[in-house]
């Protein structure tokens, strides 16, 4: 009787549900949740100087990356050598985003270990970081000329990913 | 006759004032809505539903990790100024994503999730049905209460 | 003892189950008794050297030898001796080695205890356990080595894990393995009855003790978790449909469901292919549980350190061992005989009611558990699925279980009579009615509160009255010390059983009903209140134990003015993982647990203190441990300890056993 392959057939429906999680990168790995819509309204000052103001419209028609970073947050030294690269190289504008953090401590850091960014703005107490779904540093945002975010990594960049995922991602961005 | 008139307008007009101003405290009332412990309560119903998204598998209600701690005072500040719950949840969703909720919505992905266990169960009925009706059909011809050829070696 | 050695043993070992595995198995189609005559033998083997590898992984542990990359990974010299002990199932590899462990010991203990089975029985199902064994150790050996040097030697190792660091952690491991492991000796059975083309109620007669003590330790093993989380995660949570919580719980379902259709195989020769399924599907849950955690598909506080190779490896494992015992399922079954007849309303039917809806309820876990999973596979988003789910699935699921707990066994077997029960119980069903409503109105609790309130009270009270029933039969004959004494375990098993499942269920309804907390932030010298008590923070000191340096809180718990009792909450700080705890101050009482927990301190001076007030939670605990005693007493039952009569080689024994129906021995036909 056929129905006695049913538990079989369950079986391995299921294996193959499994096999396919499997290869999943990582099921920690929260995709950001605002891809392809418009990046949040938001102004905040800007760290080095309070009296100046900067927001997302400012760079509207340019594709941009938006870094957060705090200089509480070990991990973000470990990127910061590649960013300061990837920012002389000058192919899109970087805005930092100092999340959560004291202005002078955060203003320190920068002087330590370089200023890859056009500007960076300050975010105190992590509101606005709280809009963006910022769940940890560092992270860095990929926005384009409409001002839609198109990519989101949590951790610090590594070289593979900027070859693989960031550039390509920006070039493509650019040409449109 | 004056007096009637007037008494009649006052009468309205202090009654009116009076329907007014009890509508205007039960207003207050309920938008006031809780008290402190019940505010409490509310946010840590609402909380336990919400997952905590930097730990391995616990609520915001229970998270002592920074980003949850503060989540959970964003909550407490929308619900005390009247937010919905639903609302609060959307504002969830809408930065973090239906990851964030431990009640997982009823959409096109999840309908084989929330209708599974019913499906389930509807299985299980047919299954059981079909073997009952080979039951019978297996007992109509052996009246006796165990069939003989019990378990002939394959 | 160098590590090396246990590497070897380990690998003596693997070539032993697999002589097991095959030798007898060949030996019992060929009827040739000499083969056969090797399976005890090489099951001794087989224990003796896997216990020397694991002897040998502890001493490693016990020397602080972190030349091991095992141990330097789970010890520290500050680690006190007994959590090194402790240390050695604290990650992957060890875990693993104390389930090849375990299997070897049960292998043995069926090896030991099967003198009254007929060899090529023994022969079969120590075949099929060897089996499995070869592929755990050859698991062990290919991918998760936990003899594995690390050179050169870090000087100290980076210490076990502080929420490992607990009496819980040392025996909930064990006792849980003990359970999923277990399994695999019903699973055992199954298969050599499948490979033999007989499923007699001899056989259900000879699985039953096995797999009663498999779920008797599978119970104490999730008690201990539930129990050990409670008090040392700090957050008085104690179930939280974690992905492993699920995977230790689906076995328990399932097995719960085998010992019921098991009782109906071995009385009435019926179910036996529904038994069969359910022993193979036991074991691959057990086995699935175990992919689960060490594969990495799942987040959990759980999971082991995660290798998709290593899940990969047990996926393949799983779909030899469980596709291949389905298929043998699927050629098998159709053969295999309908047993007794039985009505619509009988005991038979009742159990399968029973059985239906434990099934089902495994399925609704199974779903809700790899439901994220499977859409994030299929690209389909990222979603949780958390205990709301779980809880609005589970409950109504279980609500026809506790229903039919108490009508079943007042169903006679083949025929039952709607009326009889009906006259039996309908004195009782208003007795928890009223019982049930006046508890409600008085405590003014919720509906739902209620409504567990009602199942539980009937399901406790409808144990007592089946016991009683039973105790009056004969009154004219024999004397109550008589009558008490005639009660089989089996019997008292059943009846103490569910009695442990109606206090659970009183426990879970009451504790989530009508529990309260607190949370504040406070200073020296507040005072919080919840559910009638008031907590007075009073002072706060440093402490410094052997690894690890904590704040210590002093609370004063009075109520109505009156002290109650003082509380010692701690923060700890474990050094050498820099990873805070938090321990949970708890005053445990039949009513309610008072639960005290710290948590950050803000750079104010002040603290986030969680208070909560657990109505009846104890029983919850208690519950558990009665169901496990009741399972113990019907494992002890004196059909199983008798001796064959007849001597086991005859063939013809069993063709008039299954003739009948009913095992050959003495033994009540109705329990």
């Amino acid at each position: 009787m056929k129905r006695f392959l049913l538990p079989l057939a369950l079986f391995l429906a299921l294996v193959s549900t499994l096999a396919l999680g499997l290869k999943r990168n990582d099921p920690q790995d929260i995709p950001s949740a605002l891809l392809g819509k418009p990046a949040p309204t938001f102004t905040l000052t800007q760290l080095e100087d309070a009296g100046k103001q900067f927001s997302p419209r400012d760079l509207k028609g340019q594709v941009w990356l938006l870094n957060v970073w705090a200089s509480w947050c070990t991990s973000c030294r470990k990127e910061h050598p590649l960013l300061l690269d990837f920012g002389k190289q000058g192919l899109v504008p970087i805005i930092g985003f100092n999340y959560q953090d004291q202005r002078e401590a955060g203003r320190q850091w920068l002087t330590a270990h370089g200023n890859p960014y056009q500007l960076t703005v300050f975010d105190a107490d992590g509101r606005v970081g709280m809009d963006l779904g910022v769940i940890g540093v560092p992270e860095t945002f990929v926005i384009d000329k409409q001002g839609r975010i198109r990519f989101k990594y949590s951790g610090p960049i590594t070289p593979e990913l900027l070859k693989d995922k960031l550039l390509p991602l920006i070039k493509e961005l650019k040409r449109a | 006759m004056l007096d009637g008139f007037w008494l009649k307008r006052c009468a309205a007009r202090h009654g009116g004032v009076a329907i007014l101003a009890a509508s205007l405290l039960g207003l207050a009332a309920l938008s006031h809505a809780q008290t402190a412990s019940e505010l409490d309560e509310h946010v840590n119903r609402l909380t336990s539903e919400l997952r905590c998204l930097v730990c391995q598998n616990q609520t915001i209600a229970d998270s002592q990790a920074e980003l949850a701690v503060q989540l959970k005072k964003e909550v407490r500040q929308q619900l005390a100024h009247g937010v919905s719950d639903e609302q609060v949840r959307d504002f969830m969703v809408q930065r973090y994503g239906d990851f964030v909720l431990y009640r997982p919505p009823v959409n096109q992905s999840t309908w084989l999730l929330w209708g599974g266990p019913a499906l389930l169960l509807l299985l299980g009925a047919v299954l059981v049905g079909l073997h009952w009706r080979d039951r019978r059909k297996a007992f109509q011809d052996q009246p006796d209460s165990v069939l003989p050829q019990e378990d002939a070696s394959a | 003892m160098t590590p090396e050695l246990g590497n070897v043993a380990l690998i003596l070992a693997l070539g032993l189950s697999s002589l097991l595995g095959v030798l007898p198995i060949w030996g019992a189609h060929k009827q040739d008794a000499r083969w056969m005559a090797l399976a005890r033998p090489l099951a001794a083997g087989q224990f003796a050297f896997v216990a020397l590898a694991f002897g040998i992984l502890v001493s490693a542990f016990v020397g602080n030898d972190f030349s091991v990359a095992y141990v330097a990974g789970n010890a520290n010299s500050l680690l006190p001796v007994y959590y090194r002990v402790a240390g050695t199932w604290g990650g992957h590899e060890g875990s693993l080695l104390l389930w090849q462990l375990m299997l070897a010991g049960w292998t043995l203990g069926v090896a030991l205890f099967s003198r009254a089975l007929p060899q090529a029985t023994v022969a079969r199902v120590l075949g099929v356990l060897g089996l499995v064994s070869v592929g755990f150790l050859s698991f062990t050996l290919f991918t998760s080595n936990p003899f594995e040097r690390v050179l050169p030697a870090p000087p100290d190792g980076r210490d076990l894990n502080p929420l490992l660091q607990d009496f819980g952690m040392i025996i909930h491991p064990p006792m849980l393995y003990m359970g999923y492991v277990g399994f695999s000796v019903a699973f055992a059975f199954a298969i050599a009855a499948l490979i033999e083309g007989r499923l007699d109620a001899a056989w259900a007669k000879w699985s039953r003790p096995w797999t009663l003590l498999a779920w008797v330790f599978l119970t104490l093993g999730i008690f201990l978790g539930s129990f050990w989380a409670y008090y040392e995660l700090g957050w008085g949570g104690w179930w939280f449909w974690d992905a492993v919580e699920s995977a230790s719980f689906m076995p328990w379902l399932v097995g719960t469901a085998l010992i019921h259709s098991l009782s109906v195989s071995e009385k009435r020769g019926s179910f036996k292919n529904w038994t069969v399924l359910l022993a193979i599907l036991a074991f691959s849950l057990s086995l699935l549980g175990t992919f689960l955690v060490r594969s990495g598909v799942l987040t959990s506080v759980h999971a082991f350190a995660s290798d998709p190779r290593r899940g990969l490896y047990i996926l393949v494992f799983l779909l030899i061992a469980i596709g291949g015992s389905l298929a043998l399922y699927a050629w098998r079954a159709p053969k295999v005989g309908l047993g007794g007849r039985f009505s619509l309303f009988s005991r038979e039917s009742m159990l399968l009611i029973n059985n239906v809806f434990l099934v089902v309820t495994t399925g609704t876990v199974l779903l809700g558990t790899l439901y994220p999973l499977a859409l994030d596979a299929l690209g389909l988003g990222k979603i949780s699925v958390g205990p709301p789910y779980f809880e609005a699935v589970f409950v109504p699921l279980m609500l026809p279980v506790l229903l039919f707990m108490s009508v079943g066994p007042f169903v006679a077997w083949k025929q039952g009579s709607v009326k009889r029960v009906w006259l039996e119980l309908r004195g009782t069903a208003l007795v928890c009615v009223a019982l049930a409503l006046s508890i409600a109105l008085a405590a003014k609790t919720s509906v739902a509160v209620a409504a567990g309130l009602l199942l539980a009270l009937w399901v406790l009270l409808g144990s007592v009255l089946h016991l009683a029933q039973r105790l009056q039969a004969g009154r004219d004959r024999a004397t109550l010390g008589q009558r008490w004494r005639a009660v089989p375990l089996s019997f008292w098993g059943m009846v103490v059983a569910h009695i442990g499942v109606g206090v659970f269920v009183l426990g879970v309804t009451l504790v989530k009903g009508l529990d309260h907390a607190q949370d504040a932030s406070l200073r020296e010298g507040d005072t919080i209140s919840a559910g009638g008590y008031q907590f007075a923070f009073k002072s706060l000191e440093k402490r410094k134990g052997p690894n690890y340096v904590a704040g210590r809180a002093t609370f004063e718990v009075s109520r109505d003015g009156q002290h109650v009792v003082t509380m010692y909450p701690e923060k700890r700080l474990y050094i050498v993982q820099r990873m805070p705890m938090t321990e949970a101050a708890i005053d445990r009482g039949f009513t309610r647990d008072l639960y005290v927990s710290l948590g950050e301190a803000t750079p104010n001076g002040a603290w986030g203190v969680r208070v909560q007030v657990k109505p009846f939670i104890g029983w919850v605990w208690a519950g558990c441990l009665v169901m496990a005693l009741g399972g113990l007493l019907a494992a002890s039952d004196r059909r199983y300890r008798q001796r064959a009569r007849a001597t086991s080689a005859a063939p013809h024994a069993h063709v008039a056993e299954a003739l009948q129906g009913a095992p050959l021995r003495a033994g009540p036909l109705t329990t």
